[in-house]
């Protein structure tokens, strides 16, 4: 039963984890650092909760999310390949706009500083935190299919093929056809709406906004994606494994052993080990950071 | 994996264009610089103005009166001005921390947890230093302590990129959370005053604030630690512009393997680069603990680090630029405070993203602009 409920806790905690690791592969194998998955969830989980409230229904939510999150992305694309901004300069931005912008609409339709009111959400009151909840809620099933869908887009169909060459090697792309900015748009495009649809996850499972909700998400979802080394089946797994020791955190709160302080550390210190390379060296496509040159 | 634009750490990196005589070459070249850096920001604060009569009008009130009760409440009286001048004061240290990184080619995106860290060893040592010295007497040590704190943070993404590699944007970004969870756990489990995120009061070191002189600036934060912020400008544009080493580090910010050709150890420009970086940042630190609580407190640095990177990227990594463009934000930071009445304050945080946005999307589209400018001038 206690291993029930740790798995069932440990699956709600990777969902948005795994969406947005999906969204954070897809981005930075097209060579577009995704330091802006935390601005596109926040996003995403704003949307989603102001077009359930106007709406009522969390589908809707849930689309206006996809919206929020591409929004976002979008103007990160355009910004970083059609401007040649600098992408981590207009990623920092992007996630800043994600919080002011969070903020002014909270107060500019909720009136509020702090939290959005309760909106409807999947899952049926009462029905409680185990597998039955989690089944109930469609964004779930999606992020258990999100990982093999995006191995399956980047390995197995011309468009990851196109991905993975103008996250490698641009000019080479480009001399055999492939049209570099339109893949590279399309897939921050695709990172947007996934982690937006994480965003919308985390709202509508706690049924309101509140500020600066996902706290961190986004940033340990690009730890996933890299100690994933960018490729989406290891990247989920590592969704997991953080998933696992936050639940554990939670669980043995109350007991001293360990603080719940070096839990956090986990996935940071992890993700700085793999980029040292103690063990097996994570290395990043050849072209991410790069969309200066074309 | 190189995240950092060359186009911004080199200021001077485009060559000039021919000229008849070089002090005509140097003028042209020196006024193209201005207008490259002038250009940017100005396109960024219509852009911003733009933005915010957007978000004003969205809220029922007129641009006009909030932008007024903006400038009045940050530069039109003397409370508002010492905390615009405060903040600034935090702002120049990470703005030069950041700076100083990317005249390396290096981005060093841990500027909070830095100046955290620095801000939690002074703290740590005020706390060891027997009460009432004066603060002539261990202001070197506070900043000492400051520097080695924010330092040692510095130097793990600066080791970790010369010898592995390890790529310093991912690294600081991570060891941001690492750190101050470190630092959450030190505080709220070793330090702290019961009920509060903060360590006890320390007995020494207290700088004076401006309102000990004018006393119209009575209530405003701003302190003593503006003159190590000036200070500190002055040692950045020497030790880039006058020194053997600054010399190096800016050959391995404009093109690595041509200053090793030279050479230069670029591993060790790395680190050390870092390292400084951090220091920088960490005696930012100082601001806050010296300046105005004379206590670490939980979150203190939060934000600090991010605004660092934005005005560095508007101040081009210039010392001059840095100072200015430290006070733009803080103006734009107290600016909120000022026009909360009338509209959300989180109004300044939309319109400081702008700006970086706009700043960092025009700095490329102007230098092509000028460039071709000056070549068809030259027909």
């Amino acid at each position: 039963m206690i291993l029930l409920a740790f798995l069932a806790q440990t699956l709600r905690i990777a969902i948005p984890y795994l969406l947005a690791a999906a969204g954070g592969v897809m981005s930075e194998r097209a060579g577009l650092i995704a330091l802006t998955l935390e601005g596109y969830m926040l996003g995403g989980a704003f949307c989603a909760v102001a077009a359930t409230y106007a709406s009522g229904s969390p589908l809707v939510g849930v689309l206006a999310a996809l919206a929020g999150g591409g929004v976002l992305a979008l103007l990160y694309a355009v910004s970083a390949i059609r401007f040649r901004a600098d992408q981590v300069v207009v990623g920092i931005a992007i996630n800043l706009l994600a919080i002011g912008l969070t903020r002014f609409l909270l107060r500019l339709f909720f009136d509020s500083s702090s939290n959005s009111p309760r909106v409807a959400g999947f899952t049926v009151q009462g029905s409680g935190t185990g597998f039955g909840a989690l089944a109930q809620n469609p964004i779930v099933w999606l992020g258990f299919l999100v990982i093999p869908a995006a191995a399956w887009l980047l390995y197995r169909t011309p468009f990851g093929l196109r991905v993975r060459a103008v996250g490698e090697h641009p000019a080479a792309a480009a001399s055999v056809g492939v049209p570099v900015a339109r893949v590279r748009y399309l897939a921050v495009l695709v990172s947007g709406m996934l982690a937006g649809l994480g965003g919308a996850y985390l709202a509508l499972d706690q049924h309101q906004f509140t500020d600066g909700m996902t706290a961190g998400r986004g940033f340990i979802a690009l730890a996933a994606t890299i100690f994933g080394r960018w490729d989406p089946v290891r990247a989920g797994l590592a969704c997991l494994l953080f998933a696992a020791a936050e639940t554990l955190q939670i669980q043995l709160q109350g007991s001293t052993a360990i603080p719940s302080q070096f839990v956090e550390m986990i996935p940071y210190a992890l993700t700085i080990v793999a980029l040292a390379g103690v063990v097996g060296r994570a290395v990043a496509p050849a072209a991410l950071g790069k969309t200066t040159i074309e | 994996m190189s995240a950092t634009d060359p186009t911004m750490a080199r200021v001077g990196g485009d060559t000039p264009a021919p000229a008849a005589t070089s002090a005509d070459s140097d003028r042209a070249l020196r006024r193209a610089k201005i207008e490259e850096a002038v250009l940017p920001p100005l396109v960024a604060l219509l852009l911003a103005a733009v933005v915010g009569d957007v978000l004003i009008l969205s809220f029922g009130q007129s641009p006009g009166a909030v932008y007024r009760l903006l400038l009045e409440g940050t530069w039109g009286n003397a409370y508002g001005f010492g905390q615009v001048l405060y903040k600034a004061t935090t702002l120049v240290f990470t703005g030069l921390a950041v700076g100083l990184g990317l005249r390396a080619g290096l981005f060093n995106i841990g500027a909070e947890s830095q100046l955290a860290a620095g801000g939690f060893c002074a703290a740590l040592v005020g706390l060891l230093l027997p009460a009432g010295i004066p603060a002539l007497l261990c202001l070197p040590i506070y900043i000492l302590a400051a520097a080695l704190g924010g330092g040692a943070v510095g130097a793990v993404p600066g080791v970790l990129k010369a010898r592995f590699g390890a790529h310093e944007v991912i690294v600081t970004i991570m060891l941001n959370f690492i750190v101050l969870a470190l630092l959450n756990y030190l505080t709220s489990t070793r330090l702290h005053v019961p009920d509060t995120l903060h360590t006890p009061e320390i007995g020494s070191g207290a700088l004076p604030r401006i309102s000990d002189v004018a006393p119209s600036f009575q209530g405003s934060a701003a302190n003593a630690t503006i003159l190590l912020a000036v200070l500190a400008a002055f040692a950045f544009g020497w030790f880039l512009f006058r020194t053997r080493r600054g010399f190096e580090l800016r050959a391995v910010g404009l093109q690595p393997h041509a200053a090793e050709y030279a050479g230069v150890h670029v591993g060790g420009v790395t680190w050390r680069a870092l390292a400084i970086s951090g220091a920088i940042a960490g005696i930012g630190g100082l601001n806050y603990v010296l300046g105005y609580k004379h206590y670490y407190e939980e979150g203190f640095a939060t934000g600090a680090g991010f605004l660092g990177i934005a005005v560095a990227l508007v101040g081009r990594s210039h010392p001059i630029g840095i100072c200015l463009a430290a006070l733009l934000f803080a103006t734009l930071s107290q600016g909120g405070l000022a026009v909360n009445a009338l509209v959300p304050k989180q109004m300044v945080d939309v319109l400081q993203a702008v700006v970086i946005l706009a700043v960092a999307t025009s700095v490329p589209e102007v230098r092509q602009m000028l460039r071709g400018a000056r070549r068809s001038a030259e027909r």
